[in-house]
């Protein structure tokens, strides 16, 4: 994962809510095996309106989205945050996520940046005409207008992030605390640790 | 800290925790891990790439379920039929090849376990009452019906479940759902988890892991515990659980990989630990009046648009949310519905009864008793029904339910996820209605342009027979 401390740029003034991961990429594109080339199918139903965001040239390759409430709802699926990394997407701005579309965007380097509604509706606004600047390690949302907004953020996805951190790596290098885990639950209830292998 | 009251999802989180990290982060155990050919490829091949192995290949289980056409898979001579689409036919080969590659147990698509991994993890005694099961699949939280935490995951975590056997992860809050009174008849646990997600809304669990509490869930079958808890997710919930009991020690017996001989009694006794303690806090609490929940469907393009079917398509105006107010009204453009409009004049060409919602055995005797003794509309075009498992199948055949189905112009197909999502060949044509048994009318679920209503299995087959959304209680004998 590349590591990430701070994004600056133009912003997809998207602001829908309740945006679930079937619009994000549908079903059709989930079919591939890589994580790559999705970005074409991102928001599909959305970009059957002409007149949408994402086909706008002055927004073209924008780092940062701005959506509104519950972004990423629905499916578990990654391609939903592998999508929009291959639209070039870095940081999502919204007033909240769903829990499963954060972690995913989390793991592959996007930020999710909760903002209440009145500030997210004022990007909204500022993204018509100005770029934004995210800055992971000060946790604030700034604007050529002196806006400046605070975020919170999990401080280990902040570390992760700000260090490009693999998270396997990091947990296998806690290898021993599961073993003792396993070896103190396979003497107390070996049944939990028998999965497949009960099949004769 | 011993003596503190806690909450069935406490106790089965404080068991799984392998550390608890300075900043809040958990190392939580897995103990199940369900593999399916979607969400699972790029998992695999990263592993490749790091040269990673499965540290516990057992604990894992590979099905194929998404992809697959549900017309027949094997011919005359018992060759097996190939896959007509390369992308889904290339998806389906890489779990085939992986999970044996890295010693995982892969049921193919032509054995008669396989099915919906979330109808076969349960149907198999693989989920079991106070374990870990992820998915990468967010309808993971149905296994919660069993007493378990379960939840979806995304293909980075599949990855980090392959290879550690845990998931770093924060505890979520608790939410009761709590349901007083019982179900009126002709009402099922269907129609309850749509009421409950039209109370509480799409975000209304979101962080938060839920108990559904009160003496309906008690009286439930387990078949129909998976429904409540499938839906979860779309009630914002990662994971949905109910209190494990009588009923469903007595589904897991002789399940073959439920635990045998001493291994069963251990579980047993351990299983009979798992509910909340009186006194337990919960961070957020609902109360539903089971007499309040009518058979239910859905009007819109979100699972919280629902109404009860002796209702009217809503008028955008009667929102006060403005937003909700314009996604309403976005709803009724998409879906062709006008405010006013009752549910039961709202014709249906297509009626799809399967998912991971709705696909067992009961589900299949609820709809084919509707259906016994009728036929399908005119105007319904094409009615499936896709049976949640090949044991499912196998099963409803003895029952003579599958006789009953394509006498009242059902298709009988093969088990799989199928028209819920339309990975497969099984879609919705563009602007044709579906009454569905399903978890997701989102636009264009079930095929570009198609309006799905989510309904009960009873719901889609009175629907098959009228033609239109229909009370099922109007038609009963």
């Amino acid at each position: 994962m590349d590591a990430v401390s701070s994004i600056e740029g133009n912003a997809y003034p998207f602001g829908a809510k309740n945006i679930d991961t079937d619009v994000i990429i549908s079903a059709e594109w989930l079919k591939t095996v890589t994580r790559e080339g999705l970005g074409k199918g991102a928001f599909e139903s959305v970009r059957a309106n002409p007149d949408n965001v994402f086909d706008k040239p002055e927004y073209a390759g924008s780092p940062i989205l701005i959506a509104g409430d519950n972004f990423g709802c629905g499916s578990s699926r990654e391609h939903a945050a592998w999508a929009l990394l291959d639209m070039g997407i870095k940081a999502v701005i919204a007033p909240s996520f769903s829990d499963i579309f954060s972690g995913n965007a989390f793991k592959n380097g996007i930020l999710t940046v909760e903002l209440p509604q009145e500030q997210v509706d004022r990007l909204l606004e500022v993204a018509k005409e100005q770029s934004i600047h995210i800055d992971l390690d000060s946790q604030t949302v700034t604007t050529p207008f002196q806006d400046r907004f605070s975020f919170e953020v999990d401080p280990f996805r902040k570390h992760c992030l700000i260090n490009g951190l693999d998270e396997v790596g990091l947990t296998l290098e806690q290898d021993s605390s599961i073993l003792t885990f396993e070896q103190t639950r396979s003497s107390q209830m070996a049944w939990i640790g028998k999965g497949t292998e009960n099949y004769a | 800290m011993a003596n503190k009251p806690r909450t069935l999802y406490d106790k089965i989180w404080d068991a799984h925790e392998v550390e608890l990290r300075d900043d809040g982060t958990s190392i939580l155990y897995i103990d199940r891990h369900l593999v399916h050919e979607v969400t699972s490829p790029q998992a695999f091949e990263a592993l490749r790439m790091t040269g990673r192995k499965v540290r516990r290949p057992e604990l894992t289980l590979a099905v194929p379920d998404h992809n697959l056409p549900t017309t027949p898979r094997v011919d005359a001579a018992g060759n097996r039929i190939p896959i007509a689409d390369p992308m889904s036919a290339q998806q389906l080969a890489a779990l085939e090849k992986n999970a044996p590659e890295f010693g995982i147990r892969y049921i193919d698509a032509t054995d008669t376990t396989q099915g919906i991994v979330h109808v076969v993890g349960p149907e198999q005694g693989f989920s079991l009452p106070g374990t870990t099961i992820v998915c990468g699949d967010s309808h993971t939280a149905s296994h919660g019906g069993l007493g378990a935490l379960a939840f979806g995951i995304g293909t980075s975590e599949v990855e980090h479940v392959l290879a550690t056997q845990t998931l770093l992860l924060k505890r979520s809050k608790s939410m009761e759902v709590r349901v007083d009174g019982m179900l009126s008849p002709g009402v099922s646990a269907k129609d309850l988890i749509l009421h409950i997600i039209g109370a509480i809304g799409t975000a209304g669990g979101t962080g938060h892991v839920i108990e559904y509490r009160g003496p309906v869930f008690e009286a439930m079958s387990v078949e129909e515990r998976l429904t409540v808890c499938n839906m979860s997710i779309e009630g914002g919930a990662r994971a949905g659980l109910i209190a494990p009991d009588e009923t469903v020690f007595r589904y897991l017996t002789g399940r073959p990989l439920a635990p045998k001989g001493a291994d069963w009694d251990e579980a047993l006794a351990y299983w009979k630990t798992l509910y909340s303690d009186a006194g337990a806090q919960f961070d957020k609490s609902v109360t539903i009046q089971a007499s309040d929940v009518e058979p239910s469907v859905t009007w819109g393009t979100s699972p919280e648009d629902v109404v009860a079917i002796g209702g009217v398509v809503p008028d955008p105006a009667s929102f006060t949310d403005p937003s909700k107010q314009q996604a309403a009204a976005k709803s009724l453009e998409y879906m062709g519905l006008t405010p006013g409009q009752p549910m039961q004049e709202i014709s249906v060409e297509n009626i799809f009864i399967g998912s991971c919602t709705n696909s067992r055995i009961e589900d299949l005797r609820a709809a084919a008793k509707v259906l016994e003794g009728r036929t399908k509309a005119d105007n319904v075009k094409w009615a499936i029904v896709v049976p949640g498992s090949g044991l499912v199948k196998q099963m409803a055949e003895e029952e003579g339910l599958d006789a009953i189905f394509t006498s009242a112009g059902f298709e009988w197909r093969e088990p799989g996820c199928s028209a819920c999502l339309g990975m497969n060949p099984d879609k919705v044509p563009p602007g044709e209605r579906c009454a569905s048994t399903s978890n997701r009318n989102f636009v264009g679920r079930q095929g570009p342009g198609a309006r799905t209503h989510l309904v009960s299995p009873a719901m889609a087959a009175a629907a098959a027979i009228t033609g239109r959304l229909t009370d099922v209680r109007d038609l009963d004998r």
